[in-house]
């Protein structure tokens, strides 16, 4: 009997990454596939470790704030936010109301920067190139006001512990309230583009369900959770920074599939407008800074914070030891959380639709690998 | 009907087109000639280091704290100094900071207590070699020479 060939094999083995334009920076898939079919993906990652949280452990906690920021690159006031609360909440302070209100604003701010990086380039996978042209562009004005505020446009460090470090510009308010005035209609426009396209609803609708049970089972959060239908948002469940001082809500969709996600990331982008309008309405003056000590030296304990970002649940866990360094510093990052769903998601789907899916899980391999 | 007829004369991508096709007109032209027209970046950019000089006398600002050197996360700053014998103060001699290990957070210019370490505006740090990412004391203090094309 002669041997088995490559032509007798009925699965296919094909790498996908780390390379592939389409799988959003250095992530490798394994797929197993049956011609075009995908039997069962596998997630190669580690390509973009540094090692961060080992990085924590060997800075003070003022120079470990630089460092979160290049975690999710896209969304890096949010990372800084994340980090800068669970440090106050471990020296049990409070920053100052200003402060808390510009947080907010430049946290929604990234959040639509993040979900517009996001738009532009999932539509770009899927094929249509005009979107991430336009998103690019409101993306710009957003970096502009983080490089006005902070001078860094994408790892911006723009907090600090117990506050801010900068004082608002002046023309902040001006420039925030311009660019919720031109967001609305611009979002209208990428709806005009994609939403009702018959391409884009046919190569999304119905691609990669995930249903609330896989959800919860997997602990994916953020805007695929509320795709399935789960009204879960940490800015609601456990409000942080003054977000309990703003109406909004929670936008979510029934069916779990990757047009819903879509839909529910354009909705929230909405909502941020909303709030930034709130918040930029009345920012209390005073000290942007609350009574930190120069040298941080928390108390032996224990914390874990957790921030809705852009991609979902943003924890960090820091232990500390009484020293000027922490013992150890653990993030739970929602990108790393949601990849785990990237085979659930791709069983049974084609090459093509593997492409979407990663899309929508909206990873930045940053913060897979930290 | 009404679905059928939307589907047959391509409505849903006609009203895409028509958003592309508004972006015609040349004042939508958002694109930046970068090397032909330089952008201003914002006043508090975070850019290319240098160490202040007293404009009137030339010394240095820098007292040789080594503040900075010490809130760099990157341990990238070398300050020298020697002490003056008949002032017992501190002068600086060198001055060491490394640019390609920079990232920029800024938490050296918010050390110093006489804001003679600053960022500044100047965004290109390209060099030919690893060598010429680290800057000496002089090149902080004059700033950047421009670079000399060769053709």
């Amino acid at each position: 009997m002669p041997e088995a060939t490559f032509l007798d094999a009925t699965e296919l083995v094909l790498n996908m990454g780390p390379q592939h334009p389409s799988t959003h920076g250095v992530l490798r898939v394994i797929l197993k596939l049956d011609g075009e079919k995908v039997n069962g993906t596998e997630c190669v990652i580690g390509y973009l470790h540094r090692g961060v949280e080992k990085i924590g452990e060997n800075r003070t906690y003022q120079m470990f704030a630089p460092y979160v920021d290049r975690m999710d690159y896209v969304a890096a006031v949010s990372n800084g936010l994340g980090y800068c609360l669970a440090v106050e909440k471990l020296l049990n302070v409070e920053a100052a109301p200003r402060a808390q209100v510009t947080r907010v604003i430049l946290t929604e701010l990234n959040r639509i920067a993040s979900h517009l990086l996001w738009l532009g380039t999932h539509a770009l996978d899927i094929g249509a190139l005009t979107p991430v042209f336009y998103t690019f562009r409101e993306r710009e004005e957003i970096l502009n006001i983080f490089e006005k505020y902070c001078g860094a446009r994408l790892t911006t460090h723009s907090f600090r512990i117990g506050g801010l470090q900068y004082e608002l510009y002046d023309g902040f308010e001006d420039d925030v309230k311009a660019f919720c005035k031109a967001a609305l209609p611009k979002m209208d426009e990428y709806e005009e583009l994609l939403t009702a396209n018959r391409i884009w609803v046919s190569r999304l609708t119905g691609v990669g369900v995930l249903n609330a049970e896989d959800c919860k089972a997997y602990g994916v959060t953020g805007p695929m959770l509320r795709a399935a239908g789960v009204k879960w948002d940490i800015r609601k469940a456990l409000p942080y920074s003054g977000y309990e001082k703003y109406d909004f809500e929670i936008p979510t969709r029934q069916d779990g599939d990757t047009f819903d996600r879509y839909i529910v990331r354009m909705q929230e982008m909405r909502q941020s407008v909303r709030i930034i309008r709130q918040a930029v309405e009345d920012i209390p003056s005073g000290p942007i800074m609350a009574k930190v000590p120069k040298v941080i030296k928390p108390p032996v304990g224990e914390v874990y914070v957790s921030i809705e970002a852009p991609k979902g649940e943003l924890g960090y866990f820091i232990v500390s030891d009484g020293s000027t360094q922490p013992y150890r510093v653990r993030v739970r990052p929602p990108s790393f959380v949601n990849l785990q769903a990237l085979d659930r998601m791709a069983k049974g789907a084609l090459i093509a639709d593997v492409v979407a899916i990663i899309g929508t899980i909206d990873i930045v391999l940053g913060e897979v690998d930290r | 009907m009404r679905k059928l007829l939307r589907t047959i004369f391509l409505v849903d991508l006609l009203q895409g087109l028509w958003v592309t096709f508004r972006y015609q007109h040349p004042k939508h032209i958002y694109t930046e000639q970068y090397p032909a027209q330089r952008p201003k970046v914002a006043e508090r950019y975070r850019g290319a280091p240098r160490l202040n000089i007293n404009p009137d006398n030339g010394e240095t600002l820098c007292i040789s704290c080594n503040l900075c050197a010490l809130a760099c996360p990157e341990n990238l700053i070398v300050v020298g100094w020697e002490r003056d014998e008949q002032t017992k103060r501190k002068v600086l001699t060198t001055f060491t900071y490394d640019t390609s290990r920079c990232m920029f957070c800024g938490l050296c210019e918010d050390a110093c207590p006489v804001d003679a370490l600053e960022l500044t505006q100047d965004f290109e740090l390209a060099s030919y070699t690893r060598e010429g990412a680290i800057w000496d004391r002089q090149l902080l203090e004059e700033g950047p020479r421009p670079t000399k094309y060769r053709f």
